[in-house]
């Protein structure tokens, strides 16, 4: 019985990592309908900026922090503001297109950059402290952390939304662009803000990431699903419903790889295929996708 | 007074007529061509044809499909399949690979199509990762690192090397040209008309008595079964499949997507053009490995950025050609010897 | 209502013209607007009046020099460049946005944080039927009120000039009595002000000129006292 509860509390804890790689997909999606196919290679990219600057700058991962979200960020409004916007309209393919391109750049150029080697990084003792919820239950102190993160994004993300100009800047020029205009909003700037939140995520996300697990430029397709399943899941609209949909995918991928390791990823596939056939505007809203 | 449409313009003759001459010169391909060049050229009549697929679902129908993969991959398993364990001569698997895959074609048609826009374009590649790692369970065809074609079956298709290489070729020949056939009428039947009207106004077309949904998912199952006996010829040309080869992104969509994306998305000249521009760029560049992938994907940015009608749509632009006649000309003749044409 | 400025008027269009892709809807159509004047601009459907708005307001670019704004060329600047230089269109038909309260409507109106005398409580003091909605969502409120919130929005940004679309569409007349009775203390403020309607009478009682439109021109143009029913009406209808 432990053992489930164990394999469910994994489940629960990677479903937060899910949440943040949706997160940003669903913020963009939100505010520009726009969605992003170099999302994952972005969380990627992230995770080698956290790479050079452990070993160019001898600190810990999450000090990196510090020096990628911003980068990150910066990289996100310079993305949307010159390249992106130039793709939003009427026509879907060419945000597609262009951001399919990116993903193929980023991941070839990390490749020629650093080798398809496996990196990962070392967070020291965090890595292998654990924790005791109740007897016979443990928990990684990092899983535990990297959850508790999820969770600060998402409420930090749903402020921001609610709460703040900033927010409402969003949201307004999600309805109507046009409108937002008249209120003084220069919509490539509202976007460009839109996307370096977004990519602040990815940066959170990537870290987390490059400390869990290994990493390597071409395992950043795998992350978008992972985040666009997330999403599916938990319904469009909600970032709380997002959240929701992280963890479903992070238990269902729990639970098929303790029946069979070599079932994990198709468990979570069929697990949002399910969703799709049975309930397709997600488990959590009343909107249609 | 009264009125015809025609298809026909003067352009679109002269294009024919080359078409007509270049199709004798390409059959008559191992009458000049090594071993080498034939294998050429049946790898660029293959991604004329999966480009030529691919835009037909998103340049035409607007389905932006990023797992197409799924069909390739499906349409060579099942070849493998029917060959090693059905006793299926090989060439007649291809066909029967595209009937099952198109069948397989109809739920997933209706899985995906729960999504719209982006996300269907997302739902289709999880399908396609659903197949791939479907296809590394199943140990009879070798999991996860495959497996080859018995010598057996190859030998079926002909007794000797050579005779075999003129085969293949000819029926990768064949393929071509019928998946252009295919897509041509197509889109002259009322199924094209419908499908440009629904390019052009969903909402204007659903008004006017078009079935979308029906038209869709028609083009989806068709493109399917074609894009999966394509797939089957292709691996039964390798020999070889696993399911990392069958099922890759990017070789059977990030290739495809670009050469449709360079050579013009959404008229049928735009794949041709771009698979020869694709495998110039290859022939030259392939050296650079990683490089290549790169600029590849550069190119493919700018050019949306600022040419979205691709090559073949600055050329339309500019000098209104067209090879295959496909534009609906609508003549009024108030008598026999006067007419004037109105383009649609 | 106060005394226009006698001094270069605030709004100047010269020469207008407006295109939808091939389709020309204003043909070199002047007019203008003095500081704190209230003006109407009238006309059939399709006269090209809330072109006219939408080209003031930066939706539509045109030649820098046919729109001059408090003595700046302003047509070839985008809509929110236009905004931050006082000029608030209250767009046709609402549009609100429905995402966000009515509060949230009217904060986001104020965004660009210009200076002036209307702040949240001096609106809800104009009209307390929003102060008493400010939580709701703005599309659960009933059209009058929801122009009510639109009108509210643009004068959040403290404007120079006001542009109105049509803020008479759809509504009961009743309503339509309600909302212009707001007007004069909007006005009292030194707020320059274009009205746009179908409704010409109400219009007419509110202004002091009257621009009237037919398919993009001006045809007709004078004070609201001295132009009478038959004139207008001609020009209205191309008589």
């Amino acid at each position: 019985m432990t053992d489930w509860i164990n394999v469910i509390l994994q489940g629960v804890l990677v479903g937060g990592l899910y949440a943040m790689f949706a997160a940003g997909l669903s913020l963009i999606f939100g505010v520009m309908r726009l969605v992003n196919i170099a999302h994952g290679d972005l969380i990627v990219l992230a995770a080698y900026l956290a790479l050079v600057a452990t070993q160019t700058l001898g600190i810990g991962p999450l000090v990196s922090l510090l020096i990628v979200v911003p980068l990150m960020a910066a990289i996100g409004y310079a993305l949307q503001r010159f390249i992106l916007n130039r793709t939003l309209g009427e026509d879907l393919l060419p945000p597609l297109l262009v951001t399919f391109g990116l993903s193929v750049i980023i991941q070839n150029g990390l490749l020629a950059l650093f080798t398809a080697d496996d990196r990962k990084l070392d967070a020291g003792a965090l890595e292998v402290a654990t924790v005791r919820l109740v007897e016979g239950v443990y928990v990684g102190l990092l899983p535990l952390l990297q959850f508790a993160v999820a969770v600060a994004v998402i409420a930090a993300l749903q402020f921001v939304f609610y709460r703040t100009a900033l927010g409402r800047a969003f949201r307004a020029t999600a309805d109507s662009p046009q409108v937002a205009q008249l209120m003084g909003l220069d919509n490539r700037h509202v976007f460009a803000l839109a996307m370096a939140l977004s990519l602040a995520v990815v940066a959170i996300a990537g870290v987390f990431l490059a400390i869990r697990a290994d990493f390597d430029p071409s395992i950043g397709p795998a992350r978008l699903i992972f985040g666009f399943e997330a999403v599916i899941i938990g319904g469009l609209g909600s970032l709380w419903g997002t959240f929701a949909g992280g963890l479903v995918l992070g238990v269902a991928q729990a639970i098929g790889a303790h029946i069979n390791p070599g079932w994990q990823i198709l468990a979570g596939h069929i697990a949002f295929l399910v969703i799709l056939a049975i309930r397709p505007e997600g488990l959590f809203t009343k909107g249609r996708a | 007074m009264s009125v015809r449409v025609t298809f026909a313009s003067r352009s679109s003759r002269i294009g024919l007529a080359l078409c007509a001459i270049g199709f004798v010169a390409l059959a008559a391909a191992p009458a000049w061509g090594g071993r080498d060049d034939l294998q050429l050229l049946a790898q660029i009549y293959s991604y004329v044809a999966l480009a030529s697929l691919w835009n037909l679902l998103a340049g035409y129908a607007g389905l932006v499909s990023v797992g197409q993969q799924a069909y390739v991959g499906l349409g060579a398993y099942l070849l493998f399949a029917f060959g090693i364990f059905g006793g299926v001569p090989l060439l007649a698997a291809i066909p029967l690979a595209g009937l099952i895959a198109a069948a397989v074609a109809v739920p997933i048609a209706a899985l995906v199509f729960r999504l719209r826009g982006h996300y269907f374009a997302i739902g289709t590649w999880i399908v396609a990762e659903v197949f791939r790692l479907t296809a590394s369970q199943v140990s009879v065809l070798g999991g996860g690192s495959g497996t080859s074609l018995p010598a057996s079956l190859i030998i079926a298709i002909a007794p000797s090397r050579q005779l075999r290489d003129f085969i293949e070729y000819w029926v990768a020949l064949a393929l071509v040209v019928a998946v252009l056939l295919l897509i041509v009428l197509l889109l002259r039947s009322r199924y094209g008309l419908a499908l440009k009207a629904i390019r052009d106004s969903e909402l204007a077309a659903t008004c006017n008595g078009v079935d979308v949904i029906r038209t869709k998912i028609l083009v989806y199952i068709v493109t399917a079964g074609a894009t999966a006996m394509i797939g089957a010829f292709i691996f039964l040309q390798r020999l070889r499949i696993s399911p990392d080869a069958a099922f890759s992104v990017n070789d059977w969509t990030a290739f495809v997507i670009f050469i449709t994306v360079i050579g013009g998305i959404g008229r049928i000249e735009g794949p041709i053009v771009g698979t020869i521009v694709f495998f110039a760029l290859r022939q030259t560049l392939a050296d650079l490995g990683t490089v290549y992938l790169l600029m590849l994907g550069a190119v493919a940015i700018a050019i949306m950025l600022a040419a979205p009608k691709g090559i073949w749509g600055v050329v339309v632009a500019r000098l209104g050609w067209q090879i295959f006649p496909l534009e609906r000309r609508v003549i009024a003749e108030s008598s026999p010897s006067h007419s004037t044409a109105v383009k649609a | 209502m106060s005394e226009p400025s006698a001094s270069a008027p605030l709004l100047a269009v010269r020469e207008l013209d407006a295109y939808y892709g091939d389709f020309q809807a204003l043909f070199g159509l002047s007019m203008e607007v003095r500081a704190g004047e209230a003006v109407a601009v009238i006309g059939a459907n399709g006269a090209g009046k809330s072109t006219l708005l939408k080209s003031i307001a930066g939706l539509l670019r045109s030649r820098p020099d046919a729109i001059t704004f408090a003595g700046e060329p302003i047509g070839g600047l985008p809509a929110h460049a236009v905004a931050a230089r006082g000029v608030a269109l209250v767009p046709e038909g609402r549009a609100l946005f429905p995402s966000l309260s009515v509060e949230e409507n009217l904060l986001i109106g104020g965004q660009l944080k210009r200076p002036g005398p209307w702040t949240l409580s001096s609106i809800y003091e104009l009209f307390p039927v929003l102060g008493e909605r400010r939580a709701m969502q703005s599309t659960a409120l009933s059209g009058g009120q929801q122009q009510m919130v639109a009108i509210a929005r643009g004068l959040m940004a403290n404007p120079k000039l006001l542009l109105c679309d049509e803020i008479s569409l759809g509504l009961a007349p009743i309503v339509v009595r309600d909302i212009y009775a707001r007007l004069p203390a909007i006005l009292a403020a030194g707020i320059a002000l274009v009205l746009v309607e179908q409704d010409v009478v109400q219009a007419l009682k509110a202004v002091q000129r009257v621009y009237c439109l037919q398919e993009g021109r001006v045809a007709l143009s004078g004070t609201a006292k001295d132009l009478t029913r038959d004139t207008i009406a001609a020009a209205y209808f191309g008589v």
